[in-house]
């Protein structure tokens, strides 16, 4: 592995974001502390929704400015999400990626990534 | 230098330029989000021309094989010709056949003035008098000039009343379509399929059966038709007689109230689940009310059917914003 590559190269780029989607969302939708906020009647609109997520946190191509990310979850902090929401959501990542066997130094960047955009998402 | 041509205009594309860039740069009001091939808000379906493999990376094969693709991770070798999705013609259509199926359902056999490429489980919409739409879907095989839908009787509808009420053979309607993604790709013909449905969600699910046996679909194929009660099912005869001739086919009726027993009982994705309680690997066609075919397709994804194996048929392109 080069040390010039990306985070989002090291991962996998886009086939590791097709791959990791389905075990991402399936234990999202598991999750009974989280599912109602990811309940949309459209699967294959979260599913995409989910893949822009995940390119985001690999590092990969995907621009999200703040003010998306604001609008974007608007909805569901009017839902009440809060913290503990998007604390689950970080480890229900971090357990997806360990089971498709990402490196652990790899899985703390992509939970960095995810970290930094709380306030946005939160709407703080 | 490729060109692509869309909507009566041609777009130069320049070396290392996507679709989208190029639609963009000559003036196009192209919808788009991510320009990485992941949010699918730009996605259009190409007409004409070869579409490089990367312009559809990504996407389920029954996209794929009407030609949807993301124009911002295309960058075309050759010409192209690419329209919005959901832009469709029109065809004018004889009813030749009304028959009834049950109670509350009827069998309408539509003869298109024109070949209508179509494949079977795509859904066509109906007009009259140029007012009056209604979507119904495919229940019959391509390859002629008819098209056979199911119409139940809505309490005050308008189109199934009068299909029920006075339509007759050789009355002229007018065809929109086809559009939906919820249909029978060959290829992978071991592959186990599960097609769960109810009410008249069966007419696409009948439509997709006729066509993985024509096709000589080798894996399981299990067909879960759901209704309130007895008079809610139809073409019993007709699934009994082809699970008696192909013993890969499954056909199990089911109601949703207490029956004497001599049928499965419960809410549909009770009785799928208790009889298949691990979908891994499975092709799954989940259609009919969109309450239950959500419930339907989680319920599917969760107990191990990968997202893109499951098709419904509340698929609509132009939502995918």
């Amino acid at each position: 592995m080069s040390a010039t590559q990306s985070l989002y190269e090291q991962i996998g780029g886009e086939a590791a974001v097709n791959a990791a989607v389905d075990v991402f969302y399936r234990k999202v939708l598991a999750d009974d502390r989280i599912s109602r906020f990811f309940d949309d009647v459209d699967m294959d609109r979260q599913i995409a929704k989910q893949k822009g997520f995940l390119t985001m946190a690999f590092g990969g191509p995907v621009a999200y400015t703040g003010k998306d990310m604001r609008t974007g979850h608007a909805r569901l902090v009017a839902m009440g999400l809060n913290d503990s929401h998007f604390d689950a959501v970080v480890e229900l990542l971090g357990r997806s990626l360990a089971e498709l066997n990402v490196p652990a130094n790899l899985i703390a960047q992509v939970a960095a990534i995810a970290e930094s955009t709380r306030a946005d998402v939160l709407n703080r | 230098m490729p060109a692509i041509s869309f909507e009566g205009r041609s777009y130069p594309v320049a070396a290392e330029q996507s679709a989208l860039d190029a639609l963009l740069a000559g003036g196009v009001e192209a919808a788009h989000s991510c320009k990485a091939g992941t949010c699918g808000s730009c996605m259009m379906r190409a007409v004409e021309g070869a579409l490089p493999e990367k312009a559809q990376a990504g996407l389920k094969a029954s996209w794929k094989a009407q030609g949807y693709f993301l124009p911002c991770v295309c960058l075309p070798d050759a010409d192209l010709s690419v329209a919005k999705v959901g832009s469709d013609a029109r065809w004018g259509a004889a009813i030749t056949a009304l028959e009834r199926l049950s109670s509350d359902v009827l069998g309408v056999r539509l003869t298109c003035d024109t070949v209508i490429n179509f494949r079977a489980g795509q859904y066509i919409t109906l007009l009259l008098g140029g007012v009056l739409a209604r979507s119904y879907s495919i229940a019959s095989l391509p390859g002629g000039l008819d098209i056979e839908i199911h119409v139940r009787r809505i309490a005050g509808g308008k189109m199934s009343g009068w299909l029920h009420d006075t339509a007759k053979v050789s009355d002229r309607v007018q065809i929109q379509g086809p559009s939906g993604d919820c249909f029978y790709l060959p290829g992978n013909p071991d592959q186990p399929l599960l097609l769960a449905g109810t009410g008249t969600g069966l007419a696409p699910l009948y439509g997709i059966l006729l066509d993985a046996l024509r096709e000589g679909h080798k894996g399981p194929i299990s067909l879960f038709h759901g209704a309130v009660d007895e008079g809610g099912l139809y073409l019993r005869d007709q699934l009994r007689d082809l699970a008696a001739r192909y013993t890969n086919l499954e056909y199990t009726p089911c109601l949703l109230r207490e029956t004497d027993g001599s049928m499965a009982c419960g809410s549909i994705e009770q009785v799928v689940l208790r009889r298949l309680p691990k979908l891994t690997g499975w092709r799954a066609f989940v259609c009919g009310d969109p309450v239950i075919v959500n419930l339907l397709r989680k319920k599917i994804f969760l107990a191990g059917a990968a997202s893109r194996d499951i098709y419904g048929d509340a698929f609509v392109p132009s939502a995918l914003t």
